[in-house]
């Protein structure tokens, strides 16, 4: 049991794939300038997460030491592919914003991280869980950084959120302020390190509180 | 069982690649339909939003040409919008090269008087918060353009209003809608000068 409550605190905060291990920043930084880009590209991370650390680890016994990196990429990039076509097929609108990150899922380190160092050594029920933890954790930046870069940089909350959840997102979209002019820094690419860096910042800060 | 640690290396490659290829494929096999149908939805709605009353299968008899075209050779995808089997306007995608960012790719539809129905920027690089608002999403502004032909404004107007011509641009982005404003310009250009687009003639 302990190791389950370990495995959920390393995900979500001590090993955070965004905050800790700085993995992944290619698309977390791309995608981040809306909360509903952040959601979908979440997702889509999460599930090749979990997907690529359970099949590692029911056969890490049969996958021989030489081969594994070739074998991981593939299976990761198997379902990466799964996982657009099927956005594609589901989700036009969301792949049509979100479609050139989504191969991009293949690259991002964090899930070959998981596979090499967790779901090679351990089984497929602790496997599944660590992919979901570090998922979710990867995620929740996503979309704090999403909802950070959104509000600053145009003045809005869940905007086009009807890409995601159907006639239902339109009532979720908030336009917080009237009006306002926008922020571009916020928009573009250093509006994402900036932020990140302070969520970074936060983290640490909070670690420091913790321990004095 | 096969021992030597090459043969075992490539025979759980190979393993793993089939099974791998099997479930990609399988997916591909079952989503193509579906997304073919979104293709042609979204593509049909685009069209739409310039040309509304035509009664052709309108994606069936696209073809397309090779042209000189913003002063590029460039094969440009042509949608006739027939009515009682005669065309009466064309919606030709193209794209144009020097935009702030490079490409943007271009929906413009012409009607059989040299008048424009209208034009829609398929996809662009343009800077998001200035550049971005020739979307429909974003602004109205490339809205302006149903109805405009090479004598309205005159042909010396067709401009934006920094360069002496009637057309507003962004604060902060001159490049983009100068851009559009060309474009469009030129493919009206390209119809006075080569007629209309026949289907035989490549």
């Amino acid at each position: 049991m302990e190791d389950y409550i370990k495995i959920v605190k390393n995900g979500l905060w001590t090993n955070n794939q965004a905050l800790v291990a700085l993995l992944g920043l290619c698309p977390l930084l791309a995608v981040t300038n809306n909360i509903v880009n952040a959601i979908g590209l979440g997702v889509a991370t999460t599930f090749v997460l979990v997907a690529s650390n359970v099949s590692v680890s029911i056969f890490r016994n049969q996958i021989s030491k030489e081969v594994r990196i070739p074998i991981f990429v593939l299976l990761i990039a198997s379902f990466v592919t799964i996982v657009e076509l099927v956005m594609q097929s589901y989700f036009y609108d969301l792949y049509l914003i979100l479609g050139i990150f989504v191969p991009l899922i293949v690259t991002n380190c964090a899930i070959l991280g998981r596979a090499e160092a967790f779901a090679s050594k351990n089984t497929w029920g602790k496997s599944a869980l660590d992919g979901l933890m570090m998922g979710i954790g990867f995620s929740v930046v996503l979309i704090i950084l999403g909802a950070v870069r959104e509000l600053i940089g145009s003045g809005t909350l869940f905007d086009q959120s009807a890409l995601l959840l159907g006639s239902l997102g339109d009532t979720l979209s908030i336009t917080v302020f009237d009006d306002y002019q926008g922020t571009l820094l916020a928009i573009l690419p250093p509006g994402a390190f900036i932020g990140l860096g302070l969520i970074v910042a936060v983290k640490n800060w909070f670690d420091q509180i913790k321990t004095i | 069982m096969i021992q030597h640690p090459v043969l075992k290396a490539g025979t759980l490659l190979l393993v793993f690649t089939a099974v791998s290829i099997f479930f990609v494929s399988f997916t591909h096999v079952s989503t193509k339909d579906k997304i073919k149908y979104n293709e042609d939805q979204l593509l049909i709605k685009r069209l739409g939003e310039l040309v509304s009353d035509y009664d052709n299968n309108i994606l069936e008899e696209k073809f397309s040409k090779q042209v000189n075209l913003h002063d590029t050779k460039q094969i440009i995808s042509i949608y006739p919008a027939k009515k009682n089997n005669k065309t009466f306007a064309y919606l030709i995608e193209h794209t144009y090269p020097n935009g702030y960012n490079g490409n943007i790719r271009l929906l413009t539809g012409v009607d059989t008087s040299n008048q424009l129905l209208g034009v829609r920027v398929i996809t662009h690089r343009e800077t998001p918060g200035l550049g971005d608002k020739v979307e429909t999403k974003k602004s109205s502004w490339i809205e302006q353009f149903s109805g405009l032909s090479l004598s309205n404004p005159s042909e010396s107007k067709w401009k934006v209003k920094r360069d002496g011509g009637v057309f507003d641009s962004f604060t902060g982005a001159t490049i983009t809608p100068r851009a559009i404003v060309t474009a469009s310009y030129q493919v009206l250009v390209l119809f006075r000068k080569q007629g209309f687009p026949n289907k035989t003639e490549r």
